[in-house]
């Protein structure tokens, strides 16, 4: 493992304004509430110190979902360019989104163009079935993993 | 006398130190007790004692001393001749000297000295004795934590209790007390110490005293321990708190001048820290100093205090101000803490030192800062934050200085209202007593925000000190104060200037000029004594600019909501000061205005407005409310008179409108008050006199419905809140209106025969059912002990009604029921009835229609009578079962009457309900109808009707708003949902048992009704019980749209006993069962509420023990993931958290 702290002190920006939705005055007991960007995001991203967003990794608008379509794309921003734990970052986002989102959906985690040394490397392994299903059959990996998504789950 | 060997004996034990503490502590109370009873004398212990006491063996002496100490301590009360005192005192000043065994004789010391006079009390002389002995023998802090205390103690009690005693030692007590408490560290022994220099300050209070030496090092030891820094953990010391800490040491600093030197510089440097608390307890010791150390020494602290005071103000206070009509009155201490400290210190010492304060305030730069820079910015937005920081700093430092006294104010006014004015442009014209005049041009000019906010602290500081002052006269014998100068010759000037910040709101439409202008206007007329201050002239055209804000700017909710708060504020205002000059204005102004809304119909402002304004003005005072009252009273009664008459639907609406209003304000105002209910019997006793003399009704079936459940409300409230002497008189007068006027006469009803109801259904007249109705709403609200009139009729009146479809007969029935006396009375006529006659009438008429064949006597007077009527009843399905259903819904209201009394002969009752729910089954109907009748009659009821049975359950446990609870005087006993509960719940149990599965599912419902509205406390006391038909009445209530809410609250109370722990060991039996019901109910698609609950509860079981939780783990995964694509993103959020923590207990292979 590495000794310290690869990014020891990041910049930390302000968090935006969460776009709030406007609910309709009269709830409709059977309309649909169709998955959209803003729900990934806050999966992705309850509130929390130091949150994903304030590190600018992940924002809403780097979210695409198609929700007839059962596709989401999340794109990523390592907050330095030589970012040993982007991967894990990664598999982090695809792990809580294959548990929070319905088993029809298809998932792309990509790390955004030109932030990363090894873009293409990460891009191809974080999209890789074998080898996320291999990575989380790794008990080390598995409670790294899990470690980082426990506060989100409060 | 007791056995020498028994006494030795008890020595013996205590002294030994391998005996047990209980032992040793038994044998010093029986050691006490002989004492006390005089079996044993002092001396005779101490001669026994001998030994103990001189031995060379320190334990055992120390043991033997402690011995004599405690039991002297047990002794406090006991008289004690003066030699034996004498003695033992020299003896234990004599053992302070003896450090190996100290504890004893400081426990003896101290028990000595606190001794009161009754019983003889230690001599000064010897107290002198003590404290030599203890200054030359004594090291405090070499000691350890409880010497320490008891040494503390006994020095208190010393400088407390021998104070000249002590004194006369001079130099070498202090000494000997800086020496013993320097370095302490343990926060009792602090709390101590700290009291002890405060006593010896006391003792020695001239400054040429010999404590003048010692004040630098008494305050050195002292000075290191400000501000308290306490890091007790919070179980360790519950008894001594760090603000206890702080407050004694608050004392000691104050305690004595001589420390001034010291003390505020100390204050002042930690007064700019960074940590908050050391702030705030600067400012607390700043203020208490101030005020013990005196004016003069204070003096030449003033320009570092005030500097230092200006930066706490000027930093702490909050930035933005609040433009609410919440905060228009009543917002005087700001809320942070540090700001609302420092200003009441700003406050003090402008009282203390007055010239010399207000010279630093006049010539201070920041504010002659801001004053450039108000004129500079002319409207409040577009001041920067941290310059609008400042302006609110100088705006409450102006308000404090002004409010101190009435020189400073003076000196306000005229260094800071006049230069105001001059920003403003009001001044050169208005002091000459000129007119002010050409107002557009200098309209932009006034307009200046700043100037306007920092005026309104001035005057609003004015006014308060005036209200403050002993009486309104103080204010007008100060003629020639300059202040008062001043706001006379401007106030006319200074209400343009605020008018005319709304005038220019009008334009930018900004919330602070809106704000400004009506605060303003509202302090300038809240100016007590009467017209001497501000002239009548300005007073009613302030009045007048509010009323026409109120009549025209309606679509300015802020606007609008301002001017009517600060005419509120103004009518209270008066009525608090008694100012009945102003009064009569408000009277003529505002109130006749107001008033007049309620009348206008084409005016433009939305009715409910108007109706908020009148009843909050109503609100301001008792005088006006009456008026508004009148008002409000005479346009319902014009407005009924329409719909009465005409059948206006207009009419109708207003009038509903204006019901609301006086049942929703008005009526709950009167409760608060005192003296008013003349006001609602006249109201009650109106609306019954005009229903009387208006005879012909046009009212049209659609507006009506709506006036006269709105108007038995406001009835129903009146009625409850008279007394039972006014509710005599109108339950008399309706009495009186309903007999004369109702088609058949009462008295005959009785004679009739019942069962003519169903031919009798459509004969009354809509005026008949009006009447009837607002006389149950009467007879719902009356006091149990207030008569109601021949009883027997209006029972079986409303019975009659109540089989028609009333509800309200209905309700008034069971509030009649559970308010009726249950013995007959001596001044009873032959018309009134007891509850058990009441009913007999209920109970028969109710048995004819579901149990006829079981009363034989009943049925064959039946039959012989009304053998058609007979006939149309049983056979016609439709009409029988709407009949069913209503004797039901009313046997419900009369059975919820008797369970909240706890009445037994609610059983009957609900034994009809539970035969009624059983129905289909056959299985409950009795023998006897078996026997007599098969062919004829079988108790097989419509679906419709059992529904409605299993519902009257919700009815009778249930809470109610119309009828039956406390406002409405009630009898209530208490906890009879859980009589009722526990009496219930096993007889449905077994009648699920007895039926077949398929007409299980309305005992379902209805304990479902029952589980629901019983207390859940109760419930989880039942849990394993309960649990079974819990989970069948939830699977029951799915299968229906219509039963959601049912559905829903029933979940509920699940979820509920497994957010128990008791619950939840109760639910880990049946988990399996559980489990599968709650399944289902994720996918319930009716409501999202109960999916969300249900995936609620899934998480909450997996929180179970894992054996019983691990086999279901797939079943619930697979409902989980199917919830995870729910339609409703609430569902789906708790679906994501509820995979998570069952995924956690799973396998890792179902963990992907």
């Amino acid at each position: 493992m590495v000794s310290g702290l690869i990014n020891a002190n990041p910049i930390v920006y302000e968090k935006k304004e969460r776009r709030v939705r406007n609910e309709a005055a009269v709830p409709d007991e059977y309309a649909v509430e169709p998955i959209d960007q803003l729900e990934i995001f806050d999966i992705l991203d309850p509130e929390h110190p130091y949150s994903l967003e304030e590190l600018k990794v992940i924002t809403e608008d780097a979210i695409e979902v198609d929700n007839e379509r059962s596709y989401v794309r999340v794109t990523f921003t390592p907050t330095v360019e030589h970012c040993s734990m982007a991967t894990v970052i990664g598999l982090c986002l695809r792990v809580k989104l294959m548990r929070s989102l319905p088993s029809r959906y298809k998932m792309d985690i990509r790390v955004a163009p030109g932030t990363h040394a090894t873009e293409a490397a990460v891009n191809k392994q974080l999209n890789d079935k074998e080898r996320v299903a291999a990575a989380l059959e790794n008990p080390n990996l598995l409670d790294m993993v899990d470690e980082c998504l426990a506060p989100s789950y409060a | 006398m007791a056995e020498p060997s028994q006494l030795s004996q008890y020595i013996e034990s205590f002294v030994d130190s391998s005996r047990s503490p209980t032992q040793q502590a038994a044998s010093l109370e029986a050691i006490a007790s002989l004492l006390k009873n005089n079996q044993l004398t002092i001396e005779t212990l101490v001669r026994e004692m001998e030994g103990y006491l001189t031995t060379v063996d320190n334990i055992i002496r120390a043991r033997g001393i402690l011995l004599l100490g405690e039991v002297l301590v047990r002794l406090a009360t006991k008289p004690l001749d003066d030699a034996t005192i004498r003695s033992l005192i020299g003896f234990f000043t004599d053992r302070l000297a003896d450090w190996r065994a100290l504890r004893g004789a400081l426990v003896g010391c101290l028990a000595l000295m606190r001794r009161k006079s009754s019983g003889g009390m230690v001599s000064g002389s010897d107290a002198k004795a003590v404290a030599e002995s203890y200054l030359q023998n004594l090291q405090v802090q070499s000691l350890g934590q409880y010497e320490r205390k008891l040494s503390f103690e006994l020095m208190e009690c010393l400088l407390e209790r021998y104070p000249n005693a002590v004194a006369s030692l001079g130099d070498t007590l202090i000494y000997g007390i800086c020496e013993s408490v320097d370095g302490e560290k343990d926060p009792h022994c602090l709390m101590l110490t700290f009291h002890i220099i405060e006593v010896l300050s006391r003792l020695f209070p001239d400054p040429s005293d010999a404590l003048a030496g010692f004040a630098h090092e008494l305050f050195e030891i002292l000075g290191c321990y400000f501000p308290i820094h306490f890091t007790h953990q919070k179980d360790e010391d519950m008894t001594i708190k760090r603000d206890d800490l702080a407050r004694a040491l608050m004392l000691a600093f104050s305690s004595t001048p001589l420390f001034e030197p010291y003390a505020i510089p100390l204050l002042l440097e930690k007064l700019s820290s960074s940590l908050p608390s050391a702030k705030l307890d600067s400012l607390r010791y700043l203020t208490d100093c101030t005020m013990k150390y005196g004016a003069d020494r204070m003096a030449k602290h003033i320009e570092a205090i005030w500097s230092s005071l200006k930066e706490a103000i000027f930093t702490s206070l909050d930035s933005v101000l609040l433009f609410t009509p919440e905060s228009l009155e009543g917002s005087d201490l700001p809320k942070n803490e540090i700001a609302a400290e420092a200003l009441s210190l700003l406050q003090k010492h402008i009282v203390q030192n007055t010239k010399l304060f207000l010279d630093l305030i006049v010539g201070d730069e920041d504010i002659s800062m801001i004053f450039n820079t108000i004129s500079y910015y002319k409207n409040y937005h577009e001041i920067p934050l941290e310059r609008k920081q400042r302006l609110n700093a100088v705006g409450r430092v102006f308000f404090t200085t002004a409010k101190a006294s009435q020189v400073s104010c003076n000196r306000v006014f005229e260094c800071f209202f006049s230069q105001l004015m001059d920003i403003l442009g009001l001044s050169a014209r208005n002091s000459s007593g000129q007119p002010y005049f050409d107002e557009s041009i200098l309209i932009s000019k006034r307009c200046n925000h700043g100037a306007l906010y920092l005026s309104i602290e001035i005057l609003s500081a004015c006014r308060d000190m005036i209200a403050s002052s002993e009486t309104i006269l103080a204010a007008t014998s100060h003629t020639e104060e300059t202040w008062k100068h001043l706001l006379q010759s401007f106030s006319p000037a200074l209400t343009m200037g605020f008018c005319s910040a709304f005038i220019c709101s009008s334009e930018g439409t900004h919330d602070a000029a809106t704000y400004i202008g009506v605060k303003g206007l509202l302090i300038l007329a809240t100016f007590p004594g009467g017209y001497s201050l501000i002239s009548k002239t300005v007073f009613e055209k302030i009045l007048v600019t509010f009323v026409s804000i109120i009549n025209e700017e309606y679509s300015k909710r802020l606007s609008w909501k301002l001017a009517l708060k600060a005419l509120v504020e103004i009518g209270s205002f008066i009525e608090r000061y008694h100012e009945s000059e102003k009064e009569s204005s408000y009277m003529d102004i505002v109130v006749e205005k107001i008033l007049s809304l309620a009348f206008v119909g084409d005016f433009g402002i939305p009715f409910p407005l108007r109706l908020e304004a009148l009843s909050d003005i109503g609100t301001s005072g008792r005088s006006y409310m009456l008026k508004v009252v009148q008002g409000l009273e005479e346009a319902i009664y014009a407005n009924l008179y329409e719909v009465y008459v005409h059948g206006s639907t207009n009419s109708a609406e207003i009038v509903t409108h204006l019901l609301k209003c006086y049942s929703d304000k008005v009526i709950p105002w009167i409760r608060c008050e005192k003296g008013f209910e003349e006001v609602l019997l006249q109201f009650a006793i109106n609306i019954w006199n005009q229903i009387e003399s208006s005879m012909h009704f046009n009212a049209s079936q659609t507006n009506k419905k709506g006036v006269l459940d709105v108007m038995m409300k406001a009835m129903k409230l009146a009625v409850a809140n008279c007394s039972e002497e006014k509710q005599n008189i109108i339950v008399q007068k309706s009495y009186n209106i309903l007999s004369s006027s109702i088609s058949f006469p009462l008295e005959e009803l009785l004679l009739q025969e019942r069962f003519q109801i169903a031919q009798e259904v459509d004969n009354s007249s809509s005026r008949d059912e009006w009447v009837l109705s607002l006389f149950a709403a009467v007879t719902i609200a009356v006091h149990p002990q207030t008569h109601i009139p021949n009883t027997r009729s209006i029972v079986s009146l409303f019975m009659t009604t109540l089989l028609k479809g009333n509800v309200v007969a209905a309700q008034a029935l069971g509030s009649m029921v559970n308010k009726l006396d249950l013995k007959s009375t001596s001044g009873q006529t032959s018309s009134d009835c007891t509850l058990e006659e009441a009913m007999d009438i209920i109970l028969n008429l109710s048995l004819w229609i579901f149990d006829k064949n079981s009363s034989s006597s009943i049925q064959s007077k039946m039959i012989s009578v009304h053998d058609t009527a007979l006939n149309d009843l049983s056979n016609g399905v439709g009409s029988c079962t709407s009949l069913q259903i209503h004797a039901i819904l009313g046997l419900a209201w009369i059975g919820k009457g008797l369970l909240m009394r706890g009445h037994e002969k609610v059983n009957d009752i609900t034994m009809i309900f539970l035969q009624c729910l059983q129905s289909s089954g056959r299985a409950g109907i009795s023998h006897q109808e078996k026997s007599i009748s098969e062919n004829n009659y079988k108790l097989d009821l419509h679906n419709s009707v059992m529904k409605t049975a299993a519902d009257a359950f919700q009815i009778l446990i249930g809470d109610c708003e119309q009828c039956l609870n406390r406002e409405f005087h009630a009898i209530i006993r208490p906890l009879y949902k859980q009589r009722f509960f526990s009496a219930i719940m096993p007889v449905l149990q077994s009648l699920v048992m007895k039926l077949e599965p398929l007409s299980r599912s309305f005992l379902f419902r209805a304990s479902a009704h029952v589980i629901i509205d019983t207390p859940l406390i109760v419930v989880l006391s039942d849990t394993k019980k309960i649990i079974p038909m819990l989970l069948d009445g939830l699977s029951a209530l799915s299968n229906d749209v219509v039963d959601k809410e049912v559905l829903y609250g029933l979940l509920l109370v699940m979820s509920g006993i497994l957010m128990d722990k008791n619950g939840q060991e109760a639910v880990s039996d049946s988990a399996h069962t559980v489990v599968n019901c709650l399944v289902d109910l994720t996918r319930y698609p009716h409501m999202t509420l109960v999916r969300e609950t249900a995936v609620q509860c899934l998480i909450a079981i997996s929180g179970l023990s894992h054996a019983r939780i691990y086999p279901m783990r797939t079943q619930v995964l697979q409902a989980v993931i199917k919830a995870l694509d729910d339609p409703k993103r609430a569902v789906r959020r708790e679906a994501v958290r509820c995979r998570q923590a069952w995924a956690s207990i799973a396998s890792r292979s179902l963990h992907f």
